[in-house]
């Protein structure tokens, strides 16, 4: 019993790292209604920004603002510059690029920054909090942000007239520019914002697993999966979603005997792809009615 | 009366050139096979065996992106998890060989059995699921792999961690080929076969009705086509190609082990489709030489930035042709088409 | 009749020449070797999970460009062809086949990791070209009689961790072990050697084994599982990132067992100045180098050559990167080699001459460390000395020890 409940604890800390993720997963598809897969690359550089600035004696929290306005920035170029010319391909041709948008960015912080494993402060400390550690001060400081940045999502996208005019252009590009919404700045908007947010996961995520060009690729792969079974429309239940996935690979890992710890990521997604088949649409998610 | 002088050579000849291309363009498609034979056939002798075994790979992946293509170009199914039937057609084919003696070209039709049912087996529950959803239950499945063919109880056919080594086969009937050049010729032979049967099949009403659910599936369900049915049936023929694929990669790279099935085969493989042409069955040769070439290309060009030189590389194809290779080959002909009309 | 007889004499005088002077001209050369060059192939992975490893390849291209730079061996330039396999072992195949048959290389030299390794060993043999001083601690590259182009260098994994087994059975006799490794290859190359050296004693003394996989993100769980357990020894097999995690949580949650940590991650600045020093107190493991932040080697005159180096030929290499002090090491042995071979640059010399060094020491060697082959032995290095980790620096004590090995 107390082993569970260490695991859950343990769960739900790291689930925060895929819950952190899983958000800027969401804010990017409610921006540009598909997936990027260079997300996860572009937060893990924006983090190596911010341990250069610190490493030139910024301060840390004037390092953190300053990435995310970097981050912003970048985000904002790529889609104005790299993706505008190909804004009318088709879907697929999108996605490509996202994965040499990857292949650039991983290479790119390599050849800077170096493989080696390196540390990235953290604003929280360390010291333990729960359960003689099992959950840190930084871990309770990571969720805490989350759901920060959680309620400041929510309330954007209801009841702010920006937030409004992306989900028009993200859901209906034509109509919205019939009513006067200027699309393709919506949609750089949204790359910015979603760039923003990934840059908090990545300095948010760093001090825990170590900050090196390698370290985002299997977040990516859980905080999408957290997204997806939480649903994509829904910033919350991408939250919940990521914390679930957290705990569930955690209890299968310890709980199911000889292929437990070998398979848990595989127990994990399969998990996912079982509440899929029964919800579609993930939990939290609203069904897309299409018109015929 | 202008007109008149401007006649010269030069426009003589490209008017006739014009003449003869469009009196020949209906036939296109048979003079490209043929001419693809025509170098094809040759090439072993003329180059070193280590070339021909990368040719022989690029044929390999060419047959794996064509069972991609099947299932996301023609059917719409968007699936980011080939490199699982990949991996299991070559495990397949490597624990026949090995463990049971089994001649290699019976482990084909084999692996492609297996990867069959595997595929039919995987597309039913995945006939709830769409577009994104869809891909990361086969995001999923292609992580999943390398640490299924990892696991313990199992680790007695697998090989475990350490992989099995399979021997290369040497030419029957005494040939004066080498293996490599033998399997070069073999890989070459299924791989026409496997492109003819996609061709038919593409043409056929399966095809027709394939391509009908892409392009408006409830249309397609008004219509009569039984939409379950087709969509698993496409995921097995899909999963098939890949595994045989699979099975004579294995065969080629003479070893298997998890570690050559990770997730970054699935992009490759998608990226060759997206290369390739998204729809278009010659096109995944295009697709395959991309894949195997210019990752090469870009290691010379800079070793730290490899990757990023790739990345460059691809975006600038995609900037130059959004449809593929198969794409801006389509709009070639059409705008001579267009030419010649005038 | 006069022309006759010229040309008679004029074979006479050039068979006498001939049979007069049988050793001068015995240069002989394979593929890859000339009068001014030896062409030496490599693979590295320099992109994709292993990257880290790429600074090896680095290193070395650095060694050699400096023995060029000296006159290069023999008068001989060395030509170092270094691909990227990106740790998959169907590109490892490609690259090898690249080196020997399009680029022509005399051998291949360092291939990293035991996949990509496995893939190529059987092509390596076939075609008679060395596999020389593989890049990984897989016992099974010491296996001459079915193998003999191949050869390891390093200890081999489980030699190590039988040297951990005997530590344990003198010292902690009546502990409990507790496992986390790699779920690969090299991790379970560890756990065998650990249970082979602890003998009948193995199945009561290990309670608990936690696999993980290079994707994960973090160890946290398996950590929680070891304590949860009650192993009071902790046998770490982990690689850097993820042995800094470990150092690092099992101090978060107050978990202080005896912990042995896999030499593949000892190093001071890759792994345990992250982990925090304080955390990594009384840390075990073994080594068989010098550490370029110790200061008892401050006068050492090996040391002094290896930062000559670093300053001249690789500034922007790090030196408390156990990595770069391995790839020094290895071009030397490298080098050593080359030189025994004079003028005969046959494959079959190289491997000959690796095949005979006879108490070899380089410069980050540590005293009475020093690497010995033979046509029946094909593991270079065989001895560690185990060391403990004071909160600054490790400290090595007790004897230097060879462990057993299997193959």
């Amino acid at each position: 019993m107390e082993l569970f409940l260490h695991q859950v604890l343990a769960g739900i800390a790291t689930g925060g790292i895929y819950a952190c993720m899983a958000l800027a997963i969401v804010m990017i598809y409610q921006a540009i209604d598909h997936l990027n897969f260079a997300q996860g690359e572009m937060a893990m550089f924006s983090t190596f920004i911010a341990w250069q600035l610190i490493q030139w004696e910024v301060p840390y929290w004037a390092a953190f603002f300053l990435t995310l306005a970097i981050s912003f920035a970048g985000g904002y170029l790529i889609e104005r510059i790299i993706l505008k010319p190909i804004q009318n391909a088709p879907i697929l041709a999108h996605v490509a690029l996202f994965i040499a948008l990857f292949a650039i960015i991983n290479s790119l912080a390599g050849f800077i920054w170096e493989y080696q494993i390196k540390t990235f402060p953290t604003p929280f400390g360390t010291h333990a909090l729960l359960s003689g550690g099992l959950i840190s001060a930084h871990d309770a400081g990571m969720i805490g942000v989350t759901v920060i940045m959680l309620i400041f999502l929510y309330l954007f996208f209801r009841y702010t007239r920006i937030g409004l005019a992306m989900r028009a252009a993200a859901a209906n590009p034509e109509s919205a520019r019939l009513v006067g919404i200027r699309v393709g700045w919506m949609l750089a908007l949204g790359w910015g914002m979603a760039a923003s947010i990934g840059a908090v996961a990545g300095m948010l995520i760093a001090p825990v697993v170590f900050l090196e060009p390698n370290m985002m690729a299997s977040i990516l792969l859980y905080g999408f999966a957290g997204a997806v079974v939480g649903g994509l429309t829904s910033p919350g239940g991408a939250v919940v979603g990521g914390v679930l996935v957290g705990v569930i690979e955690n209890l299968a890992g310890t709980f199911i005997p000889v292929v437990g710890h070998e398979l848990k990521l595989s127990i994990a997604l399969a998990l996912i792809v079982f509440v899929l088949t029964v919800k579609p649409s993930g939990l939290f998610g609203r069904s897309v009615v299409h018109r015929v | 009366m202008t007109a008149m002088k401007t006649r010269s050579l030069s426009t003589d000849l490209l008017a006739f050139a014009g003449a003869l291309a469009i009196s020949l363009a209906p036939y296109w498609r048979w003079l490209m096979f043929c001419l693809v034979l025509l170098i094809a056939i040759p090439l072993p002798f003329l180059v070193k065996n280590f070339f021909i075994f990368q040719l022989t790979l690029a044929l390999v992946y060419a047959i794996a992106i064509l069972g991609l293509n099947l299932l996301t170009g023609f059917n719409g199914q968007f699936s980011l998890g080939h490199s699982a039937f990949y991996a299991i057609g070559a495990y397949t084919a490597a624990i026949l060989m090995d463990q049971y003696d089994v001649a290699y070209y019976w482990t084909l039709p084999i692996a492609g059995i297996v990867c069959f049912v595997a595929g039919f087996l995987f597309g039913l529950p995945a006939l709830r699921l769409e577009g994104l959803y869809l891909a990361l239950a086969t995001f999923a499945l292609a992580i999943a792999m390398p640490q299924i063919l990892k696991l313990s109880p199992i680790e007695h056919w697998t090989g475990g961690v350490q992989g099995i080594v399979i021997i290369k086969p040497n030419a029957p009937f005494g040939l004066p080929l080498n293996p490599d050049q033998w399997l070069y010729f073999f890989t070459l032979a299924v791989t026409l076969v496997l492109f003819l049967c996609a061709y038919n099949l593409v043409g056929s009403r399966t095809g027709r009705a394939m391509k009908a659910i892409r392009d408006n599936s409830i249309a397609a369900t008004a219509m009569g086509v039984n939409l379950s049915l087709y969509k698993s049936l496409t995921f097995g023929v899909s999963a098939l190609y890949t595994g045989i694929a699979g099975a004579l990669g294995g065969i080629v790279v003479q070893f298997v082990a998890p570690d050559s099935f990770t997730f970054g085969l699935s992009v490759a493989l998608f990226v060759g489709l997206v290369v390739g042409g998204v729809g278009s069955i010659a096109g995944a040769l295009f697709g395959a030489w991309f894949v195997l070439f210019v990752p090469n290309i870009a290691e010379q060009v800079s070793k730290g930035l490899a990757g990023a030189v790739y990345g460059i590389m691809l975006i600038l194809l995609i900037y130059l042709m959004p449809s593929g290779f198969a794409g801006l080959f389509r709009l070639v002909l059409m705008r001579f088409a267009q030419a010649a009309r005038r | 009749m006069r022309m006759h007889k010229y040309l008679i004499s004029a074979l006479a005088l050039g068979l006498a020449i001939g049979a007069a002077s049988p050793a001068a001209a015995q240069k002989k050369y394979d593929p890859g070797a000339s009068d001014t060059e030896i062409k030496i192939g490599n693979i590295n992975p320099y992109s994709g999970p292993a990257s880290a490893y790429g600074t090896i390849g680095k290193t070395i291209a650095a060694y050699f460009n400096k023995v060029n730079a000296e006159g290069g061996i023999n008068g001989r330039k060395i030509n170092f062809i270094s691909y990227d396999d990106g740790y998959s072992p169907p590109k490892a195949v490609e690259q090898a086949r690249k080196l020997v048959e399009s680029d022509e290389v005399l051998f291949i030299f360092q291939s990293l990791g035991t996949p990509s390794n496995t893939a190529i060993q059987k092509y390596m043999n076939a075609k008679q070209v060395p596999q020389l001083f593989v890049a990984t601690g897989a016992t099974k590259w010491g296996d001459p009689k079915n193998f003999p182009w191949t050869m390891g260098w390093q200890p081999s994994y489980q030699s190590e961790s039988q040297i951990y087994a005997q530590y344990i059975l003198k010292n902690h006799p009546n502990g409990k072990i507790g496992i986390l490794y790699q779920n690969d290859d090299y991790g379970k190359d560890y756990v065998k050697g650990l249970k082979d050296g602890l003998g009948d004693k193995a199945k009561a003394m290990i309670i608990s084994e936690q696999p993980y996989e290079v994707a994960d993100p973090t160890i946290d769980s398996q950590i929680i599982n070891l304590k949860a357990s009650g192993a009071d020894i902790f046998f770490d097999v982990t690689t850097p990132k993820f042995a800094a995690q470990a150092i690092k949580k099992s101090a978060e949650i107050g978990w202080k067992p005896v912990h042995i940590l896999n030499q593949v991650s000892s190093s001071v600045g890759s792994v345990l100045k992250p982990a925090g020093f304080e955390n990594a107190k009384g840390v075990l493991s073994t080594g068989y180098l010098k550490d370029a932040t110790d200061a008892q080697w401050k006068d050492d005159a090996g040391l002094k050559n290896f930062f000559a180096f670093m300053d001249k030929y690789y500034p922007d290499g790090d030196r408390t990167n156990g990595l770069v002090g391995y790839g020094y090491s290895v071009a030397q042995t490298m080098v050593q080699v080359l030189k025994q071979c004079g003028d005969n640059l046959t494959r079959e010399n190289v491997m000959k001459q690796a095949a005979s060094l006879k108490n070899v020491q380089q410069d980050l060697f540590l005293p009475g460390i020093a690497i010995n082959t033979s046509p029946a032995d094909f593991h270079p290095l065989k001895q560690n000395q185990m060391m403990k980790f004071n909160g600054e620096r490790w400290e090595y004590f007790g004897p230097i020890m060879t462990g057993a090995t299997s193959s």
